[in-house]
């Protein structure tokens, strides 16, 4: 009996494990795209309301601010009014990096509350050949993909309103998606460990998100804040993906060191809250 | 007995509790399931019959013992293992965001099946759920035993060997079950291996070939429905009810009736191959009770014989 795991030697087990092993291959490579797939699928069935973020958010902050506000600050700063560019060149690659960390809000909360608690899905994926990582996995990708495309629209917008005066800008889209899958993946990591939801995913929103949004350079730069403020700045996400954003997309003069560190800093995020989620997801799962 | 499907040996999970000793859910189970055979666990709720099935259904890392799953060992092979096993849970865990049909298409991707492969199969298994006219409607529009029955489609997508039910009929109204029981039979005779937990006894004498009784993680007795209850009970019971204060009281003049006398609190039980031999003989000796009742014996008067208390408290 004791031998009676892994005892590969008898013709009718190996057979099995053959089988088994055979049906299981393509899982263990593709289930996270399998997962994916059901997200895009669940998507699908908002697609609206991801259209209509989509395309009506960078109208609405791009005529707001970007031409609105801009008026009143390059009226009075000049048309090079910051960053020696005109107000609407600095704040549309910010406003592109929020409407990634929107998604990322949206889309790494809720989900994952309802897949381990008021639907459990993850549940019901884990009992199949998926692995609790590749739900994970699953959900990055999904997210990603919509994400890329919210910040394409946006670009395309910006392009539209002219507020990306480099041909590099467009890099400024991947540098968005990069800062709001680092934000969502720590995001996402910590609602795996919310059993309840009591208000907590609200909470972030004000608390997190919000300020994040006010303090991270976004409207203003950093260092016209006091200094005691400006420490928001540094270890926000938004803050990193928004100076790398204006590097590319008008040339914003920073130190190739600086730019590295905002790569750096976004990927060590992306990859703590990825391992996190992975963890958390495989213990809450594996009961 | 062939190669077993499914093997258990001294299975123990706990749990560790903050400040206290080990929650101990399952508490050293042996058993095996032949291939094609239709067991049970049966117990009451919190026996360890779900954590049992989380272990075998290789989503639960076992504490000790050994297990093996076709052979494998769930620690090892999990995603293998899933990919032969169809799992029924006990909470419903339908994606709700989807229609129908789609929960299908969606979880036989899981096993990397083809898309073609999938949508056929689907198709299928929705006429066999009888669920082919609701195939584009909302699972939330669905009533409990559709749902159920869903459940089930879903658990056969893979065409699997063996198909885990976890509490299947828990929760669904009588026609919903005779509709669940009648699907369930038709696998078996396909010669789907089905593990199932219940805390019915009819739904474990319905479907059974064999059974373990499961009370406070540890198996209790093991046989076929028949074999158990002709172990540990009588051929009839007979019920009888004088009043809850007249119970006790009556129950010291009938000591010895039977084969055995069981006194509950709101009923007494009497056991015997003739129930209507011994209420004859109660009413000869001029008891009268205010309702009489001579049944077949079930598994419920075998648990209540193995461990003092009902199933349904």
């Amino acid at each position: 009996m004791s031998t009676l795991s892994d005892n590969t030697s008898d013709g009718i087990r190996s057979d099995t494990l053959a089988a088994a092993v055979a049906q299981a291959a393509r899982t263990r490579r593709y289930g996270s795209w399998y997962v994916a797939e059901h997200r895009f699928r669940v998507m699908r069935s908002y697609a609206q309301t991801v259209l209509f973020t989509a395309i009506g958010s960078p109208l609405v902050y791009l005529y707001a601010m970007g031409v609105g506000l801009a008026s009143l600050v390059d009226g009075n700063l000049g048309d090079d009014a910051v960053n020696v560019v005109s107000y609407l060149s600095f704040l549309a690659p910010a406003l592109l990096a929020s409407s990634a960390i929107a998604v990322a809000s949206e889309e790494f909360t809720y989900p994952i509350m309802l897949g381990f608690k008021w639907n459990p899905t993850f549940f019901g994926m884990n009992a199949s050949s998926i692995q609790p990582g590749q739900i994970i996995n699953g959900i990055v990708i999904s997210v990603a993909a919509r994400m890329l495309l919210t910040c394409a629209i946006f670009f395309v917008f910006m392009l539209v309103f002219g507020a990306v005066p480099r041909p590099l800008g467009f890099v400024a889209v991947l540098v968005a998606l990069l800062t709001g899958l680092a934000f969502g993946a720590l995001v996402m990591a910590y609602t795996a460990t919310l059993k309840d939801d009591t208000g907590q995913l609200a909470m972030v929103q004000r608390f997190v998100i919000l300020p994040m949004t006010l303090f991270s350079g976004t409207f203003f730069p950093l260092d016209v804040l006091p200094p005691y403020l400006q420490w928001i700045g540094w270890i926000s996400p938004l803050w990193h993906g928004t100076e790398l954003s204006r590097v590319f997309a008008y040339g914003m003069p920073e130190p190739i060191w600086l730019s590295l560190v905002h790569v750096l800093y976004l990927a060590a995020l992306l990859a703590v809250g990825w391992i996190c989620a992975r963890r958390l997801t495989a213990d809450r799962l594996n009961k | 007995m062939p190669e077993p499907v499914i093997a258990t040996q001294n299975l123990v999970k706990s749990y560790p509790v903050k400040n206290a000793s080990d929650f101990v859910a399952v508490d050293g189970i042996s058993f095996e399931v032949a291939p094609g055979e239709s067991f049970g666990l049966l117990g009451p709720n919190g026996a360890g019959k779900s954590t049992t099935m989380r272990m075998i259904g290789a989503v639960s890392t076992r504490t000790s013992g050994d297990l093996a799953v076709l052979g494998l060992d769930p620690n090892r092979y999990g995603p293998e293992i899933r990919s032969q096993l169809g799992v029924v849970p006990q909470e419903n865990n339908l994606d709700m965001e989807l229609k129908v049909r789609e929960n299908l298409l969606v979880y036989g991707r899981y096993f990397g099946l083809p898309r073609a492969r999938v949508a056929r199969r689907a198709d299928e298994l929705l006429e066999f759920a009888q669920l082919a006219d609701k195939a584009s409607a909302k699972v939330d529009d669905l009533s409990g035993g559709m749902k159920r029955r869903l459940t089930i489609a879903r658990a056969l997508i893979n065409d699997p060997r063996i198909l885990l039910l976890d509490e299947p009929t828990t929760g669904l109204d009588p026609q919903a079950r005779h509709i669940l029981w009648d699907r369930l039979f038709r696998l078996k005779e396909q010669g789907t291996t089905l593990l199932l937990t219940t805390h019915y006894m009819d739904e474990a004498e319905q479907l059974c070939d064999r059974l373990v009784v499961v009370d406070k993680g540890r198996i209790m007795a093991e046989g076929s429905p028949a074999d158990l209850i002709r172990r540990y009970s009588s051929r009839e019971v007979l019920e009888v009810r004088f009043g809850s204060t007249q119970n006790a009281e009556v129950a010291g003049r009938i000591e010895g009736y039977g084969e055995r006398v069981d006194v509950l609190p709101d009923r007494i039980l009497v056991y015997s191959d003739s129930g209507e031999n011994e209420l004859e003989r109660m009413t000869a000796a001029g008891l009268h009770p205010i309702t009489s009742l001579v049944r077949r014996s079930s598994l419920e008067d075998v648990f209540l014989r193995l461990t003092g208390r009902n199933l349904i408290e």
